[in-house]
């Protein structure tokens, strides 16, 4: 290589170093290198790693086996007197257990579909053959509190925190929660007895 | 001021020695004799009182966190126990919880005077942000340590904030049990908070640093709201200390006059009774409120009858300040000469104060007793539920509409060419002509 002129020389130089570093025979000129393999291949080897890493540490702070396995309890509904609710706590949230009166059920049943904000018809909301006991989750779907009993313009629950009113199928008629009262997963296991979960 | 030349000078052999190692002493004494605006008024000192009001708070929270037991079970009687039992602990849990309103005073103040005097505006708008940040920060801070006395405000607290991110379409359930720990607020939550509550001081501290950096890269801004001229340097500025170490100081001393003011005799006078019952999962207080420093965005929250919708305008309340640097499109920083301005600010201010008194009443209450008014869409024309929405509006409106329009329109006042220019030249050159 002729070295004439120091400011040449130099660039020509670096081009010629830059060849001898390729080591595959590609030379100059070629855009991806050995060089430029080794290092994608180690960055993502590095952020592999990296997110290997961090899933047990976002993971940790899902329920913990212990929390999971308080899952299901049984409740004996003749504890609940006509006209009134019982609250138990499940998954550390309270559940109401309501024991309607025929009037309670009738006003449930006869409210057009169209009335409603979240249109589910009282049917879907119990157990056939047990239309007298409302088992729903006692957190008003707004932000959380739990409802009032027997109060609100709808005569089933009024929650405290936002105004949100609702019936005596546990359905939203009126105020900021955007959905009906949950009705958990649950089931008869006697005609008195049922699990919940 | 970035170009600030050191003047330090080594004078004792450990200092020399020092000095070559790690220059930590010639980094205090540069500080020191930082040159500063000399028309700094008294609005000024929040940025030092602020950094008492984190040291304070850092300082008992960790004394704090000696005594406090996370857990569901025992966090209630721990802090009892602290108010009774460990020595000074009253005192100690007195001040960090008076503390965290001492703070939040002073940042509202800080935040409003950037807000007039244009400290947001190029070449400010790192250290606008980066102080969004921290603002951000000491809100989840905040709300965190709400939650550790475990009482039913606490408890009922976590849960409708908790729920806010339960609103988010799709991802939100999932993500709400990954950050309880659980279906409900339990003790898993409880410990997390802990944890979280006693690293976040710590970020924030990280991030004032950088909004420190950035403040002395880009230069302090001042009442003029000009920049100062190079060739008026000497005339413009006086040194940080004895000057303005000293006004800080007396600023200081007024401040934690009022700190002990609420600290000795009146410490519960910010809290809330309920807060006194121990957590009870089942029952909810009557009346939920936030801390009043969260009021304004509580009640932002309630005034949007859509969940996910109120979620947004609450987040987008704070949202809004990050970009504020762009959507004034005055030439001018200060309103000390933006007469318009000036009146929509003040309306702002007015606005604020609205919207937190309108925070801790219920939606459904009438604000004039006994005035008939009528249904409009879904609540009585005078009830609170009206008067939030007016004032969530005009929230949004001052940044997103009056900023951008009257930055525009409005003709602003004459503006000085240097700080010190009116008053040892004799008047503003505009003025004389």
């Amino acid at each position: 290589m002729a070295r004439s002129g120091s400011i040449g020389a130099h660039e020509r130089c670096d081009v010629t170093e830059s060849v001898e570093l390729n080591h595959d025979g590609q030379g100059a000129g070629e855009t991806a290198t050995r060089r430029d393999f080794i290092h994608v291949a180690a960055g993502a080897a590095a952020v592999g790693a990296g997110v290997m890493m961090a899933w047990p540490l976002v993971n940790q702070m899902n329920p913990a086996a212990d929390t999971l396995a308080l899952s299901t309890i049984e409740f004996d509904l003749t504890k609940v007197a006509e006209g009134m609710q019982v609250v138990i706590k499940w998954q550390g949230k309270p559940v109401f257990v309501r024991y309607r009166t025929p009037a309670e059920i009738q006003e449930a049943t006869s409210t057009p579909l169209s009335a409603l904000k979240d249109p589910q018809p009282d049917a879907e909301r119990i157990k056939a053959g047990h239309e007298q006991y409302l088992v729903v989750i006692g957190s008003c779907t707004h932000l959380g509190c739990v409802p009032t009993f027997n109060a609100g313009d709808y005569g089933g629950w009024f929650c405290p925190c936002h105004g949100s009113h609702y019936d005596t199928s546990g359905r939203i008629r009126k105020g900021p929660a955007p959905t009906n009262l949950v009705v958990p997963a649950y089931e008869y296991i006697s005609d008195t007895r049922v699990r919940i979960g | 001021m970035s170009d600030h030349e050191s003047t330090y000078v080594p004078k004792t052999g450990i200092e020399k020695w020092l000095d070559t190692r790690l220059p930590i002493v010639r980094f205090g004494a540069d500080y020191m004799s930082l040159p500063t605006p000399r028309n700094l008024n008294y609005w000024y000192t929040f940025g030092g009182i602020l950094m008492l009001c984190l040291v304070i708070q850092i300082v008992t929270g960790i004394v704090l966190a000696m005594h406090y037991v996370p857990n569901t079970e025992m966090a209630f009687a721990s802090v009892e126990r602290i108010m009774r039992d460990v020595n000074g602990g009253w005192l100690i849990r007195y001040v960090h919880a008076n503390g965290a309103s001492m703070f939040f005073i002073a940042v509202y103040l800080h935040m409003l005077r950037g807000l007039y005097y244009g400290s947001y505006k190029a070449p400010r708008e790192i250290i606008w942000i980066l102080g969004c940040i921290i603002f951000f920060l000491m809100i989840a801070t905040a709300f965190l340590g709400y939650v550790l006395p475990w009482g039913q405000m606490s408890f009922w607290g976590a849960e409708v904030i908790t729920n806010l991110i339960g609103a988010v379409p799709v991802v939100g359930e999932p993500l709400l049990i990954w950050l309880r720990g659980g279906p409900a607020i339990d003790n898993a939550t409880l410990n997390r908070f802990f944890s979280l509550h006693y690293l976040l001081p710590f970020v924030i501290f990280g991030v004032v640093v950088l909004h420190l950096w950035a403040l002395h890269t880009a230069g302090q801004n001042n009442p003029t709201g000009i920049l100062i001229p190079k060739e008026r340097t000497a005339k413009d500025t006086l040194p940080f200390h004895p000057y303005f170490t000293v006004k800080d100081g007396f600023a200081i001393i007024l401040f934690l006059i009022l700190f002990a003011l609420f600290v000795f005799y009146m410490p519960n006078a910010l809290g809330h009774a309920d807060n006194s019952i121990p957590a009870n999962p089942l029952v909810t207080p009557a009346h939920i409120v936030p801390e009043w420093y969260m009021l304004p965005f509580y009640a932002i929250l309630r005034a949007i009858p859509d969940k996910f919708g109120g979620v947004l305008a609450m987040f987008g309340a704070i949202g809004v300040l990050f970009v504020i640097p762009w959507l004034d499109t005055s030439r001018v920083r200060s309103m000390r000469y933006r007469p318009t301005m000036k009146v929509f600010f003040l309306i702002f201010l007015v606005v604020c104060f609205g919207l937190g008194w309108c925070g801790a009443q219920l939606p459904d209450a009438q604000v004039v007793p006994g005035m008939p008014s009528f249904m409009l869409l879904d609540g009585q024309l005078n009830s609170y539920l009206w008067l939030t929405r007016l004032l969530t509006a005009y929230y949004f409106a001052f940044f997103l509409i009056i900023m951008p329009w009257v930055g525009l329109k409005e003709t602003p006042l004459p503006v000085p060419h240097s700080i010190s220019e009116p008053v040892l030249d004799g008047g503003i050159p505009e003025q004389k002509a």
